[in-house]
């Protein structure tokens, strides 16, 4: 197996430019978006079926009247996840993990059931009705099989989306939150240190997840965690459904 | 603590609507026909034999929506076969895998039922006859009563499916699956009902079918309560505008004939049939409100 490689993305470098986005659908040959005006700058709205990065612009109201609007970008993307939802509940196998450690999907063997959809908790898959198959960042896997960076890193004007090793990553990540801390932005965090057992692709955030659409820690939650609940229901009301055929035809029978 | 949501919705929409009803009426009837054989007597067979007619037709329907609603229907055998190794591809742990193979086997049983079922009968041909012979003995009971296990799993496991996901609602309650076996469950007793009405034969097991849909529903009812009290902070999510419309459809179909079943004046007052429809009405309703408002 090939090393465990990663994205770390810095916010604070972010400039909101959308090299990453174009660099992507390009490498991708990923459709363009329907004309949307939307009341922001952010005119991606989500990540899909045709957008595997998406600059997120995420805009707060400060107390400073100078500056009323603050805005924090995010370049987001599939986090592939060591724990990953949509992989673990694929009825079809068509999820993988490459020998990168990354999250990939087979579009040879996807049938399009769109159970990924619904498990994943970043809503980074999309359905495209043209290849009738799920979509999603594929980490560029064609260019990691041939030594290349993925395009989205190799577009990035400021370094905010860095590619390599995942351990030197983390490392890297945690000595700018470090260095930025002493600066005095005390807001710095890493996100995807141990959210789904560690994420892949992890960030640099300056505020709390949920402001960049992120689940929380306590919110980062499996599907499986219904699996035994769920069945467990079944079987006390198939218990006290088949008590209530007995009374009712038993009883009766008797009778008779 | 309840989970906050960033998800994206999977577009489950008519033919998974279709076959959640489909699913639950099948599974629902087998399971009564089941129930009548092992502890009714004589004059309920008819109405065993019906809920078998019942449950088979339904079950046919299934794997013909399921497959429609993919987005490469030419690919449905990949959710029982594993496209690269030709091995068998099964998850224990992913209800949409389990709930392929669960549909699989319980066919073979509905079909073996039916065939039962309609050996019964007069007029059909020499062997079938014969082979219902086998429905009596203690071999038949028990491949009866297996089928019926995998008929409760068909019946209920498309409410742990949506569970097992990180949709809104979906995945913040345990009730689902117990709550579309209790509707399929009484949605089935009044199908048998409404097609036994017009039997004479069938109609010998009408007051008990009538009893064991009135347990149904208070299970049903009970386990609505259970999933709004799960839901806590997402309960808007279902409980908002038109989607109303649909909770009062199935308290209709819920409440009203659970009354009209206990008093037998108002039976008589109202048509026969009317319970059994809203009954029917409301298992559609249900299903329709859970699947549709948290993608909405």
């Amino acid at each position: 197996m090939a090393t465990p490689v990663g994205f770390f993305t810095d916010t604070t470098l972010c400039i909101g430019c959308k090299a990453c986005e174009v660099a992507c659908k390009e490498w991708n040959q990923l459709p363009d978006n329907p004309i949307q005006f939307r009341d922001s700058y952010d005119n991606t709205g989500q990540l899909d079926q045709r957008n595997f990065r998406h600059v997120r612009f995420v805009e707060q109201a400060t107390s400073n009247p100078d500056k009323p609007i603050a805005w924090s970008m995010m370049s987001d993307v599939c986090k592939h996840c060591a724990n990953a939802s949509c992989l673990e509940v694929c009825p079809t196998d068509a999820i993988i993990r490459t020998e990168f450690d990354t999250v990939y999907i087979q579009q040879d063997v996807c049938n399009g059931c769109r159970d990924c959809i619904a498990a994943c908790p970043y809503g980074v898959i999309g359905f495209d009705s043209t290849s009738g198959t799920a979509k999603k960042c594929t980490f560029c896997y064609d260019r990691l099989q041939n030594n290349k960076m993925p395009a989205c890193a190799q577009a990035c004007p400021t370094q905010s989306i860095k590619f390599g090793n995942l351990a030197d990553l983390r490392k890297m990540a945690a000595d700018r939150v470090q260095a930025l801390q002493a600066q005095g932005v005390t807001q710095a965090r890493i996100y995807g240190d141990t959210e789904y057992g560690g994420l892949h692709a992890f960030f640099l955030l300056t505020d709390k997840p949920e402001a960049y659409a992120l689940p929380n820690a306590e919110s980062a939650v499996l599907p499986g965690r219904n699996d035994v609940p769920g069945y467990l229901a079944v079987a006390v009301t198939a218990v006290l459904g088949a008590i209530g055929g007995l009374v009712a035809f038993r009883r009766r029978g008797e009778r008779a | 603590m309840l989970t906050e949501h960033f998800v994206a919705a999977p577009h489950w929409e008519w033919y998974i609507l279709a076959y959640f009803v489909a699913a639950g009426l099948s599974g629902g009837a087998y399971v009564m026909g089941t129930m009548l054989r092992l502890w009714g007597d004589a004059r309920d067979l008819p109405a065993s034999r019906l809920a078998f007619f019942i449950s088979w037709p339904l079950l046919l329907v299934c794997p013909i929506l399921l497959t429609l609603d993919l987005g490469q229907p030419t690919r449905f055998w990949h959710m029982l076969i594993d496209s690269r190794t030709a091995g068998l591809a099964f998850k224990s742990w992913s209800p949409m895998s389990v709930g392929a193979w669960a549909l699989l086997i319980y066919g073979i049983f509905s079909t073996v039922m039916f065939v039962v079922a309609l050996g019964e009968t007069r007029s059909t041909p020499a062997l079938l006859p014969r082979l219902s012979r086998v429905g009596g003995t203690l071999v038949g009971r028990a491949v009866m009563v297996v089928g019926a296990l995998f008929a409760v799993f068909v019946s209920a496991y498309t409410g742990v499916l949506l569970a097992v996901s990180n949709q809104p609602v979906w995945s913040d309650t345990w009730t689902l699956g117990g709550l579309f076996l209790a509707s399929g469950l009484s949605g089935a007793s009044a199908l048998i009902l409404l097609l036994a009405r017009p039997r004479q034969d069938a109609m010998a097991t009408d007051e008990k079918l009538l009893e064991a849909d009135r347990y149904f529903i208070i299970l049903e009812l009970v386990l609505i309560a259970l999933f709004f009290v799960t839901l806590g902070g997402v309960l808007t999510r279902v409980l908002s505008g038109g989607w109303l419309v649909l909770w009062l459809v199935v308290l209709v179909g819920t409440v009203v004939p659970l009354l009209v079943h206990w008093r037998p004046e108002w039976r008589r007052r109202l048509s026969p049939n009317l319970a059994p429809i809203l009954v029917l009405l409301g298992v559609l309703a249900l299903r329709a409100v859970v699947i549709f408002s948290p993608q909405s």
